[in-house]
């Protein structure tokens, strides 16, 4: 079968001439694949116990009857009729209902080695006419067999098998059908009996492996002759909706940015951002140590947007919904009614609860369902609990690059230990962030208070002050610290110095008053010894005057009275 | 008897045995299509009966490609497949029986002649 030369190589592109592809409708799994598995021909899919191959297969066929009306048969070698559809009704698939339509059918194959036995030649044919019969009666376009390597556990002579399951996947790709095989992983090989050899189109390895006590599926396409696919391990998510792929392990940096800003839910915040905020769709860490504000600051952003009649998301690894509103409400928050208007969703979710995969594709999932236009991820370092530090950095790179893809402006808190540098974040994804807000607190005179400052943002002119960061009743307040006297003081020594301050200007005020008054009273003093001066001076014209016309008088009366003496004298 | 030596032909030996002549031997035989090995399946079955079971045996033949539910029904994969379904316990036989030993042993009639 190796020899086959059908497939076209090198047509990466789905809607050229080349493999026709069959969409699976399994969430991811076309994205990796660059559009579905190839139509006509079958696929193995491969992995250890549990890892979710029957229910991949069975998906393939319930998505091809309810999302592109296309019948299936899914042949089962292990699990009776009844048995899978329990195991499909707690994921929400009604199977007697698709069976009861005509679109489905199940057939329970059962093979008991101890009830067989082999006396010469046979075939399996009988396999191919119930298979033929089911197909040709619904039209089947998809076909699981699941497992079909029980066949080599129930029946004896390997090497009659291995021709018939040739014959078979041959007969499988003439009848045009799309076929997934499932097999158990061997110790060395893909499959436990190398169906791999002759299923050679298209390879998926599931994987299920326990790491730290926590469990993650992963899914990894091997091969997929004729078709460009992501050959990197994806996490698988199995939730109550079934099975779910995230293709997002490829790291790109092709993002769409744009010049738009989002508010920091802090009008001076804002300021200090270039006057707008944040940038749309970019990246955000809030670092700082315990107690010094985070999520307030975190809840300011959430607030922020949805104040703005945009959606968020609010993933906290630290506090349910409840206590996170109840808490945010001290500080004038209301989140309750973001949720009510569904403009708000709470993800709380202990960061041990699930391996770094499942958290990512928990927020993947998310972001898929809910459409938000931002995030908060509160806090990153909960998930040292779960990862190593390259993994989680990892992980986060892939998040940030997930969210920068579609446009979601992501707030991610970091707590820093109190002996570590403050300029340091726990996981070491600072270089992932646009903007890296730091919240310190200064201890002095016996309390401690918060600092805030932006150590970077690119791409704007951003402030380099320090600001004084308050938490009160109506939200949180920025401050300018006390910069006076060659200190930056902060809480009650600035409140101190300002009031210093203030005395101090006072008694200046005062004195500066004090002064002016006496200068003016003395002024006045002066100006009244002039008017006294003045009249005084007017008195002594007014008397020198009066003394002139006096001595005139009196010279003239002296000479009247001379004249009348010589007149009575009778001198001449 | 000498034969019976596998451990999975003693139980419905005995039971041939308790009352062999009052067993009636009742075969169903599934095939598809006339093939050379359903043909030669049928052949060896008729021979056997002829030589152990001479006028005690019923042969039902079913064509799947005539009846393909049957295979689902009876659970049939690889054919040709004999089903003895009297006398109890149902024993299953795949291949063109052209191991006659191995038939011998398997639906117990080593004892029949």
């Amino acid at each position: 079968m190796r020899n086959k030369t059908t497939a076209p190589r090198s047509k990466p592109n789905r809607n050229s001439i080349g493999l026709e592809k069959c969409r699976t409708g399994i969430p991811g799994m076309d994205d990796l694949t660059d559009g579905g598995l190839p139509r006509g021909r079958p696929t193995l899919v491969c992995g250890g116990a549990g890892c979710g191959k029957t229910l991949l297969g069975m998906e393939f066929v319930i998505h091809g009857i309810t999302d592109f009306g296309e019948p299936g048969v899914f042949m089962s070698f292990e699990e009776t009729e009844e048995e899978l559809a329990q195991n499909m009704a707690s994921l929400g698939f009604d199977l007697p209902a698709l069976v009861r339509q005509k679109k489905l059918d199940i057939d329970y194959v059962r093979i008991e080695r101890s009830e067989i036995e082999e006396t010469g030649e046979y075939d399996l044919e009988g396999l191919f006419v119930r298979l033929g019969a089911l197909i040709d009666e619904l039209g089947a376009k998809r076909v699981v067999l699941d497992t079909i390597e029980a066949l080599f556990a129930g029946l004896p002579n390997e090497a009659i098998l291995r021709a018939e399951l040739r014959r078979l996947f041959r007969w499988l790709k003439d009848r045009g059908v799309t076929t997934i095989i499932t097999g158990e992983r061997g110790d060395n090989t893909l499959t436990r009996y190398g169906l791999e050899e002759y299923v050679s189109d298209c390879v998926i390895v599931l994987d299920h492996r326990v790491r730290e006590q926590i469990a993650t599926r992963r899914l990894r396409v091997v091969k997929y002759r004729g078709s460009k696919h992501g050959t990197n391990e994806c996490p698988v998510l199995i939730d109550e909706h079934g099975l779910c792929v995230l293709p997002i392990s490829s790291l790109r940096l092709d993002y769409p940015v744009t010049q738009k800003r989002v508010s920091s839910g802090i009008q001076p915040l804002d300021a200090m951002l270039g006057g707008k905020g944040y940038y749309w769709g970019s990246s955000i860490l809030v670092s700082g140590g315990a107690g010094s504000g985070k999520s307030s600051l975190a809840t300011a952003f959430v607030d922020g947007i949805c104040r703005e009649g945009l959606k968020c998301v609010y993933v906290s690894f630290e506090e349910s919904p409840d206590q996170v509103a109840r808490n945010m409400a001290s500080i004038g928050f209301d989140l309750n009614k973001w949720v009510k208007q569904g403009r708000l969703m709470f993800h709380s979710m202990r960061s041990t609860a699930s391996g770094l995969e499942m958290h990512l594709a928990n927020i993947v999932k998310m972001v898929q369902q809910f459409h938000p236009d931002g995030i908060v991820i509160d806090p990153v370092t909960n998930l040292i609990s779960v990862g190593k530090g390259e993994e989680i950095k990892e992980m986060l790179t892939r998040v940030i690059d997930y969210l920068k893809s579609k446009s979601i402006t992501s707030l991610f808190t970091s707590l820093t230990l109190a002996d570590s540098p403050a300029e340091q974040s726990e996981v070491g994804i600072s270089s992932l962030m646009d903007t890296w807000l730091l919240l310190r607190i200064i201890e002095s005179a016996n309390e401690r208070n918060r600092i805030l400052y932006v150590l970077k943002s690119r791409g704007m002119a951003h402030s380099n002050q320090m600001r004084e960061f308050l938490l009160t009743d109506n939200g949180i307040k920025l401050c300018n610290p006390y910069l006076g006297a060659g200190a930056v003081l902060t809480g009650s020594a600035r409140l101190v110095q300002e009031t210093k301050d203030r005395e101090q200007m006072l008694k200046e005020q005062q004195s500066v008053d004090h002064r002016c008054r006496e200068l003016a009273a003395e002024r006045l003093t002066l100006e009244a010894q002039m008017e006294a001066l003045k009249l005084r001076r007017i008195a002594l014209q007014e008397e020198s005057k009066l003394a002139e016309t006096d001595a005139q008088l009196h010279q003239e009366q002296t000479r009247q009275d001379q004249k009348q003496l010589s007149i009575s004298r009778k001198a001449d | 008897m000498t034969t019976r030596s596998t451990p999975n032909t003693s139980k419905p030996a005995r039971k041939a045995h308790d009352d062999p002549k009052r067993s009636q031997w009742n075969f169903r035989l599934y095939v598809a299509g006339a093939t050379p090995r359903s043909l030669t399946a049928f052949e060896n079955l008729e021979k056997i009966c002829k030589e152990h079971l001479t006028g005690q045996y019923h042969i039902e033949v079913v064509d799947l490609l005539k009846e393909p539910a049957v295979a689902r029904r009876d659970q049939i994969v690889a054919l040709p497949t004999l089903v003895r379904k009297l006398p109890p316990p149902v024993r299953r036989i795949i291949g063109d029986l052209s191991n006659k030993e191995r038939v011998l042993i398997v639906l117990d009639l080593s004892s029949q002649t």
